[in-house]
């Protein structure tokens, strides 16, 4: 036990011991359920091995359809996300154009509002009929009542819904890359006599290419396994996507083995795509080292300055502005499709959620202990995978930081059903605690934290650390006293990340969650099968308080600078 | 429990319980009722809690649960609510890993019951207003459930987009092109209501009903709570299937909506309820049992919530049409048990989802 790299210690301590229980709660996080995914996936009637799940899904029409649509979808979002979010965050990253921080912010906004509220945010505003927008649309220019501006139950609806929920992690990978590249190599370009054009064509675009691919490979993937937005629109609409297929095979009798087998082409895809990322942008060195560079010189926008702030504050009443009035407005309008007048307040549905509603109280709680447990489980663990990574600490570290990373690949309602599988029958019968719902949260949010730890662990020096350890301090005490402390900012940044996401997550919380263990984005998720619109936009606006304050407070733990977040770090 | 794939054993078992049941039913039917003591009183509320899996509309069925709480302080009553369909699932999930978390369950799909009855995991008791005031036809002869419940999937109207000498009249009335892209309908997938409805509409229309009906462009919405209400948004003119409770709340309140009785008959829906045997406050849901068939209860449900009630002493509320001066079409959870996955089956070839 002990490191190859470090000389052996005389006293031993509980370090080596310590380390390798996380390695090995790592292995049971990830191979457990994507194990028994695959087992089940071939797994027929009576237990045999069967191919009989693949052929149905490859042949029948019920699940063909479905796979097309997704692959539409993912592709649409990826394209049109990247179309919208390189240019703002260029904008962002790179002019001076004013209130460029709250244009940041808002984007932030976005990223933690779950995907399935905004859908339903988007019902209200642009649902054919009595869609706020479709409504003013009718009034303004006094169209019939046939007259149909936007109808949110098709696929481009959907496509555009998943948009507003994606393009933040495209803009921010973009706005990092552009706020990273030196502004030499720029006025290097404009000193040979560089037009602007020329200089964004030769320097600054390829330099942000990589950040922009692996922006549009985000967001693909996320498109393609989005439960929430297809769990809202794609029943209306009278189509399905393969989430939601997956998810009524649940329906009774519930089919897992057909689920299973469903979820392993999203796996394969990601997968794939995930390598053919890594071969493309592996071999070319796009890295820009070089110690302190000067920060960009903002490009001059002059007269344009205010039409481009314009352009970013419209681009974001989409999933911002617009949908957060459509929520207050249904929150305490009597019926959610009418615009908000006086003689139409009311507070019946704030009442009812809170007084009535007797399972509010509930599903607040196991959310926000969830959301603290995952958050502070899952910065921890992966602070130490991404210590034994970064400083080879262990044998085998490589393998580590490959398990911290495949659970990316991982569509969350395929982990869903994998850990249905893995903890509804023995030894270990975990389903219907809240444990399993953690053990979800942790094995999604790890590969994010895993790299943001990762990224900001190779920053800090290990002479710090050496000089500890010279002294005396074991690995553990080290990495408490020496390490952590110096990551502060990014620990506090991957401690909010996992919590917001823990939050909004709904597709493996739809397939494993219990009466007993319900958690707000289920809750909503039901409310919204019998139509209860007012209790969804109470339910939703509360969420989204509660996750600022506890982020607010988060940012204000004491010897740490505040808003790492807001920083996008 | 996996009922419809159960061993040959079981079945076979099942069979000889209920032919050795049935001339026992016959003579004397069932466990004696049961009156509401002081002691099941102070039983519960030593368990402080109860759990009710129930399909009735939410804002109903927190209003019965807040009744109850008043009337018992010191028991804490939580309502799950969701579609029929997907109770039966979740018991169905839950029961196979041995979580016993439900306490009473009303479904709105009363096929569920003969399932859960031949599984065994319903306890045999009779509140004494059941035993009393409730016909024959409406509880189980061994004790284990009565009907909570009844009320119809009804064709419904927005009065501001369609006026009543153009509203539909009959089910065969929606197959007018005329309401392409302005229906809307609940799924039997989710809704033990629109299983039920899709049955016997199935069985006396046939199934070219919805063939037709389907390429209607219908917004297809899951529970049958939901078409009510999207009339009253004014996101669709017309409901082809829904709960007649919910347009008559939405009614009395002033919404724009307007409910058809079918000319060739209305589905009715019978939701019973019952005890679990692996109850996990058996008193607490021995009283709520006894509770949600009291008058009190059910004349609530009644005024508050648009349903229909067994009772005996329950009065219809003025104003709404009485049962028996509506055509009904029949109901039998027996013939939904045994085709409930094929209708589904044939439902989402129609409907594509």
């Amino acid at each position: 036990m002990g490191s190859p790299a470090l000389p052996s210690r005389a006293r031993p301590d509980l370090s080596g011991a310590v380390l390798l229980l996380c390695a090995a709660a790592l292995c049971l996080l990830v191979i457990l359920p994507i194990g028994w995914l695959v087992v089940f996936a071939f797994t027929g009637r009576g237990g045999r091995f069967t191919l009989a799940n693949f052929r149905l899904l490859f042949t029948d029409p019920a699940f063909l359809e479905p796979l097309v649509t997704t692959l539409i979808l993912a592709l649409s979002v990826s394209l049109i996300c990247c179309l919208v979010a390189a240019p703002m965050g260029w904008i962002v990253a790179r002019t001076d154009m004013p209130l460029r921080r709250a244009v940041r912010f808002l984007v932030l906004a976005s990223f933690v509002t779950p995907p399935f509220l905004g859908a339903i945010a988007w019902e209200l505003l642009a649902a054919p009929n009595s869609g706020l927008l479709n409504q003013l649309h009718r009034a303004a220019t006094g169209a019939g009542p046939e007259a149909v501006l936007f109808d949110v139950y098709t696929l481009p609806g959907l496509v555009f819904v998943i948009c507003c929920y994606t393009f933040p992690y495209v803009f921010v990978l973009v706005a990092n890359a552009l706020d990273r590249i030196p502004g030499e190599l720029e006025d290097a370009s404009a000193m040979l006599g560089g037009s602007a054009w020329r200089t964004a064509r030769r320097v600054t675009i390829p330099l942000a290419l990589p950040a922009l691919a692996a922006g549009a490979l985000v967001a693909f993937l996320q498109a393609m396994t989005l439960f929430g937005a297809p769990g809202i629109l794609a029943l209306p609409a009278g189509f399905h996507t393969m989430t939601t297929k997956i998810w009524s095979l649940f329906q009774y009798p519930p089919k897992p083995e057909l689920a299973a087998a469903a979820s392993l082409p999203l796996l394969v895809v990601t997968v794939v795509l995930l390598r053919a990322q890594s071969a493309v942008l592996g071999r070319r060195g796009y890295t820009v080292v070089g110690g302190r560079s000067g920060s960009p010189r903002p490009v001059r926008l002059g007269p344009l300055r205010w039409p481009a702030l314009g352009l970013c504050l419209a681009m974001l009443s989409l999933p911002v502005f617009l949908p957060y009035a459509a929520l207050v407005n249904a929150a305490f309008s009597r019926i959610p499709s009418q615009p908000l007048t006086l003689e139409r307040f009311t507070l019946d549905h704030v009442r009812f959620v809170f007084l009535e509603l007797s399972a509010t109280r509930l599903a607040l709680k196991n959310t926000f202990l969830l959301g603290l447990l995952a958050a502070t489980l899952g910065a921890l663990l992966a602070l130490v995978i991404s210590y034994l990574t970064a400083r080879a600490a262990i044998r085998g570290h490589r393998v580590l930081g490959f398990l911290a990373t495949a659970p990316i690949a991982i569509p969350g309602i395929a982990l869903g059903v994998g850990l249905f599988l893995a903890y509804t029958r023995g030894p270990i019968v975990l389903y219907g605690t809240l444990w399993i719902l953690l053990l979800a949260y942790l094995t999604i949010e790890l590969p994010a934290a895993y790299q943001q730890l990762q990224a900001s662990l190779r920053a800090v020096a290990p002479e710090l650390e050496e000089a500890s350890r010279v002294l005396g301090a074991s690995r553990l005490r080290t990495l408490r006293n020496v390490t952590a402390p110096l990551l502060g900012p990014s620990l506090i940044a991957t401690w909010c990340f996992v919590f917001v996401a823990v939050v909004r997550e709904l597709s493996a919380a739809a397939i494993l969650f219990t009466s007993e263990t319900k958690v707000l984005s289920v809750l909503i998720f039901d409310l919204n099968e019998s139509g209860d619109l007012a209790a969804i936009a109470v339910l939703g606006l509360t969420m989204l308080i509660l996750t600022s304050a506890v982020i607010a407070a988060a940012n204000r733990v004491p010897g740490f600078r505040g808003g790492p977040l807001v920083r996008n770090n | 429990m996996q009922p419809r794939n159960a061993g040959r054993r079981q079945v076979l078992r099942a069979l000889t319980v209920a032919a050795l049941a049935l001339p026992l039913a016959a003579r004397a039917a069932g466990p004696a009722p049961t009156k509401v003591t002081a002691e099941l009183i102070q039983a519960a509320k030593k368990e402080g809690k109860v759990i009710w899996y129930t399909a009735v509309d939410l804002p109903v069925a927190e209003r019965i649960a807040k009744a109850f709480e008043a009337k018992y302080p010191g028991i804490d009553m939580r309502v799950e609510r969701s579609g029929g369909e997907r109770i039966f699932q979740r018991i169905g999930q839950e029961y196979a890993s041995n979580i016993h978390a439900v306490d009473v369950v009303n479904s709105s799909d009363a096929a569920h019951f003969i399932v859960w009855k031949r599984d065994g995991i319903l306890a045999p008791y009779v509140p004494e207003d059941v035993a009393l005031h409730y016909p024959a036809e409406h509880k189980d002869p061994d004790g284990l459930f009565a009907s909570w419940r009844a009320w119809l999937s009804v064709i419904g109207y927005n009065t501001k987009l369609v006026k009543p000498e153009e509203a539909p009249k009959s089910f065969a009335d929606l197959l007018d092109p005329k309401w392409s892209g302005k229906i809307v309908k609940g799924h039997p997938g989710y809704s033990g209501t629109i299983m039920t409805a899709t049955f016997q509409i199935s069985r006396d229309l046939g199934w070219e009903y919805f063939e037709k009906l389907a390429r209607q462009k219908v917004m297809q919405v899951q529970s049958s709570a939901d078409p009510p209400k999207k009339l009253a948004l004014g996101e669709r003119a017309v409901m082809a299937d829904g709960n007649e409770y919910n347009l008559f709340q939405l009614k009395e309140k002033g919404e724009p909506v307007e409910i058809v009785y079918p000319s060739e008959g209305t589905p009715l829906i019978i939701g019973p309820s019952g005890v679990l045997k692996d109850a996990p406050h058996p008193n607490a849901a021995r009283l709520l049992q006894s509770f949600l068939f009291s008058v009190e209860a059910q004349q609530l449900m009644v005024d508050f919530g648009g349903l229909r009630s067994m009772h005996a002493l329950v009065k219809e509320k003025a104003g709404r049409k009485p049962l028996r001066e509506i055509k009904l079409m029949k109901d039998d959870p027996a013939a939904v048990e045994k085709q409930a996955d094929e209708i589904k089956a044939r439902y989402s070839k129609y409907f594509k989802v």
